[in-house]
């Protein structure tokens, strides 16, 4: 089922669009699902389908469509690092190197306590401060070095 | 009109048309994949590349409306290099299995990669790979990594079977077609996706690795299933039926067909068939003659309609028999001196027998239901007792038309509903009576609120109505009386009314005069007083008849049964001599669909083991019996004679009049709903394991509003003890809050509700 607070949310989307067309707002929706739970299980989505009327096979389309959809638990903070052309000339790679030597896990994996996940993204429009990573798709890091993530990870450490 | 010219052909086509129409409008072929002239465009495969003069680059055909004077060329360098470019990233990532493949000799892709595709790959790259998926018995997607992604079998899930099954999840090169969470396809008309398939994706399951497409011959004929009357071209290699494939008519099925008469044919080569004619001697089956098995039914009928009278001999026959067939038997009837013959076996009230004018039918035609804008649909199981028209409603609805529902249960029509009533089986008259008063009061001006009203609002506003009654309807018990309701409700909003047949010949056994005469008793009639004796075709009793109990009970007692039967089944429990006929793709024969179409087919493989078409069994018996007029040569000569000087659009005709619709009071206790579930309508149906194996053949339920089953005290999903009559069967309980109160669904024509009676009336559920 979903929360009140996620009904609440589409339901305030869902003024944006013509009242015969509610599945406009699959997409918020499922952000708020996902902001809600760090991912959205396939039920989740069967949920938002009886709200939004929609076939269930669309949402899971649109769900598996976006790259930004964790279709799995990916930790309390989901670090994506782009590795689109700009930020692998500007060193992902290193960026990559450096995070699996902190965290200990790979590209779509999870650290064992369940705080951090890691996931390779696309490009992030901001090429000129690449190598980018972003925390829960909010929160865009720039400019990165070895440095620069150990203070982003004491942060976030610290939440 | 506009002109265009493609190919330097000048054409002239509708305003608004698609290049690829056009082209195909004037013989021209466009190659194409995601194109299909019955779903939405998706302009996602690219084969359909065309040059179009000014325009700076190739357009897809089936995307590009046509505008005057434009030039398109479908040949030219251009055209050519671009569709050559798109095959060859087509076949980058296709298997090179066409060896093994099912679709190999039936493949778009195979077809169009020797026009347009290379000689070599110049990919050497690893291939994509997409695991298979199990989407249920019928349709098979083990190798997905054959698909190229077109979309059909999303499309028409989603537009034409109204119900998303499956879709395209990921993206781009992860991008694959499958269903949420690994469910099964569910559709009654999923096996079109198989047919639309223009790779081998998606194959049939049952057919796979069969054969291959060029062994196949291909005989013509007609569905035995329902009463549409689809066109059916049954393959057959060694004489055998191995695929069932539609035969397009756009009339009648389009170019699709649904799951039942796709793969019943499954159920032709059971060991369940009777192969050799088998007597009773002292208890026991032997296997005999037929010399021996018709002279001993002969010399019985005789025995018995010399010493009791013929008169207690009843003949029952199911309505997917021939018209051949159903003809001979009622003229052996006849003949030996018997009104009592009768294919109606599921209806109870048979009181319009003399107050109807003709015999009932569609009252229009198939073509004209996608035509009317509003419709009245009552007491029908719609998209499992007739799934194509449902198809064809759907479509209407989609266009505008609204659909309206009077019914006892609220089953999801996966189309929009404007306005439903669901009222238990014993306040359908009443309901009816309120919309049709409802409709005088809004032609007067007035109106009113409430469903009834809502649905007469509805049926008031539309141009071109259609009142259609279903099966549910015809067995009812105030039959009679929802037909004088509905042509009452069908005059004022100047619609048509009919009635969506229950089998493929319920239009044709009245033309062939398989009905009771005056004197003569209906197939309700035959049981509640029984026969000595009783003549069965294509029957099995405990599935077939309205009441099971009271049927059993009667043929226990018969002191002969004649059971003509293309199965081995429970007639050995009471019949005396078994002949073996042949079901439908063994003998020629004719089936009246709905619509009062006549079609004739030849059988498609010849019969199993000693089995012998029914009409020469009925004309070998007649002539035993030394009736005259059983010198047939050919079923041909029977249809002829048949329907000789029989007008049959003349003869159709479901006017009613003397019938007075009176509301009956509410009954005590729960009634009983019953459904025929899809898979359980026919004999050869029934034993077609695919469909079997699918959701809509699953064992019944009782299904009960959880508010009664709270007042049982009953669980969902706890076993109960439901009775009726003397007898009483074990079945699970099951929660459905759509259904009104007062009313237990139990269905009808399965071997786990056959010891229980009537198909409408009061029943008992108790906790097990």
């Amino acid at each position: 089922m979903l929360s009140q607070q996620i009904t609440t949310l589409i339901d305030k989307e869902l003024k944006k669009y013509p009242a015969d067309q509610r599945q406009s707002a699959v997409m918020a929706a499922l952000r708020f699902v996902q902001d809600e739970k760090g991912w959205i299980a396939p039920e989740d989505m069967a949920d938002v389908a009886a709200y939004l009327g929609m076939q269930q096979m669309a949402v899971y389309e649109v769900a598996t469509f976006y790259h930004m959809y964790n279709l799995k638990p990916m930790g309390k903070y989901t670090l994506t690092v782009c590795t689109n052309l700009s930020c692998q000339l500007c060193g992902s790679g290193d960026t990559l190197a450096h995070l699996h030597k902190r965290l200990g896990i790979g590209l779509g994996e999870v650290t064992a306590d369940g705080k951090y996940g890691l996931r390779e993204g696309e490009c992030m429009g901001a090429c000129i401060d690449a190598p980018l990573l972003t925390v829960n798709n909010k929160q865009m890091c720039g400019r990165l070095t070895d440095e620069k993530i150990d203070q982003i990870l004491a942060e976030l450490d610290k939440k | 009109m506009i002109n265009i010219e493609i190919d330097g052909k000048q054409i002239q086509t509708e305003n608004g048309a698609t290049i690829i129409e056009a082209a195909h409008q004037a013989g021209i072929t466009i190659p194409h994949f995601c194109y299909h002239k019955k779903l939405s465009i998706a302009a996602n495969c690219r084969m359909c590349l065309v040059q179009v003069e000014k325009a700076p680059k190739p357009l897809p055909a089936c995307a590009t409306p046509v505008a005057e004077g434009m030039k398109v060329f479908t040949h030219s360098e251009q055209a050519v290099t671009a569709q050559k470019g798109v095959m060859e990233f087509l076949l980058v990532n296709h298997p090179l299995d066409c060896p093994i493949c099912d679709q190999g000799g039936e493949c778009m892709l195979q077809d169009l990669s020797v026009g347009y595709g290379g000689g070599h790959s110049r990919y050497h790259e690893e291939k994509r790979t997409v695991l298979g998926k199990d989407l249920g018995p019928l349709v098979a997607a083990e190798e997905m990594s054959r698909c190229i992604n077109c979309t059909r079998c999303v499309r028409f899930a989603q537009e034409i079977a109204g119900q998303m099954e499956l879709g395209q999840a990921f993206r781009g090169e992860h991008a694959e077609i499958m269903s949420f969470v690994s469910g099964t396809v569910n559709s009654e008309l999923s096996g079109n996706m198989i047919d639309l398939c223009p790779v081998g994706a998606l194959t049939s399951k049952p057919f796979r690795y069969k054969a291959r497409s060029w062994e196949l011959s291909r005989r013509r004929s007609v569905s035995a299933h329902d009463s549409l009357g689809s066109g059916l071209a049954v393959q057959t290699k060694n004489n055998r039926v191995l695929r069932v494939l539609p035969i397009e008519n756009e009339d009648i099925n389009e170019c699709w067909l649904s799951d039942k008469d796709r793969f019943a044919y499954e159920g032709l080569n059971t060991s369940e068939r009777l192969t050799s004619p088998m007597i009773k001697k002292d208890g026991t089956w032997q296997e005999v003659e037929w010399q021996a098995a018709l002279e001993f039914a002969a010399n019985g009928l005789r025995h018995i309609a010399n010493g009791a009278g013929a008169e207690q001999i009843g003949a029952l026959a199911t309505a997917n028999s021939t018209l051949e067939e159903l003809y001979l038997l009622q003229k052996l009837m006849r003949g030996i001196g018997s009104q009592n013959v009768d294919f109606r076996l599921r209806q109870s009230d048979f009181s319009a027998d003399t107050k109807q004018q003709g015999a009932p039918w569609l009252g229009m035609s198939i073509a004209d239901i996608g035509k009317a804008d509003r419709f009245l649909i009552v007491g029908s199981f719609l998209r499992k007792d007739h799934p194509l028209l449902a198809a064809r409603i759907r479509k209407a609805v989609k266009k505008g038309a609204q659909a309206n529902i009077v019914h006892s249960v609220d089953d999801d029509l996966l189309m929009k509903v404007a306005g439903k009533a669901i009222v238990a089986p014993d306040a359908l008259v009443e309901t009816l009576m309120q919309i049709s008063k409802a409709l005088t009061a809004e032609k007067q001006g007035q109106s009113a609120s409430g469903e009834a009203a809502a649905i007469a609002k509805s049926l008031a506003s539309g141009k071109s109505v259609a009142v259609l009654l279903g099966n549910f309807a015809q067995q009812h018990p105030q039959a009679a009386q929802l037909q004088a309701l509905v042509q009452q409700i069908a005059a004022l909003s100047n619609g048509k009314f009919g009635f969506l047949g229950e089998a493929a010949n319920s239009v044709g056994g009245y033309l062939a005069q398989a009905t009771p005469g005056a004197k003569g008793l209906n197939a309700s009639a035959m049981l509640s007083s029984p026969r000595k004796a009783y003549v069965l075709l294509n029957v099995e009793a405990e599935l077939d008849c309205a009441n099971p109990q009271q049927a059993m009970a009667a043929l226990q007692a018969a002191d002969l049964v004649i059971a003509m039967s293309a199965y081995k089944h429970h007639a050995t429990e009471y019949a005396d001599v078994l002949l073996p006929i042949a079901p439908f793709t063994e003998t020629s024969g004719t089936f009246v669909s709905s619509e009062g179409r006549v079609q004739s087919f030849k059988g498609a493989v010849k019969p199993l083991g000693e089995a012998r078409p029914a009409w020469k069994v009925l004309r070998v018996l007649g002539n035993l019996l030394k009736v005259e007029g059983f010198d047939q040569d050919t079923s041909e000569a029977v249809r002829d004679e048949a329907l000789k000087g029989v007008d049959v659009t003349a003869r159709l005709n479901n006017a009613i009049g003397g019938v007075e619709a009176k509301a009956v009071a509410a009954t005590k206790g729960l009634q009983r709903v019953s459904d025929v579930p899809i898979y359980a309508t026919d004999a050869v149906v029934r034993r077609s394991a695919p469909l079997q194996a699918t959701t809509d053949a699953a064992i019944p339920q009782a299904w009960l509003h959880s508010d009664e089953l709270k007042k049982l005290g009953v669980q969902a999903g706890a076993a109960v003890k439901v009775s009726q009559g003397q007898g009483s069967v074990r079945l699970f309980a099951a929660a459905d809050d759509k259904l009104p109160g007062g009313v237990v669904r139990v269905a009808a024509g399965h071997a786990a509700t056959a010891a229980l009676g009537a198909m409408f009336g009061t029943i008992t559920v108790e906790r097990a």
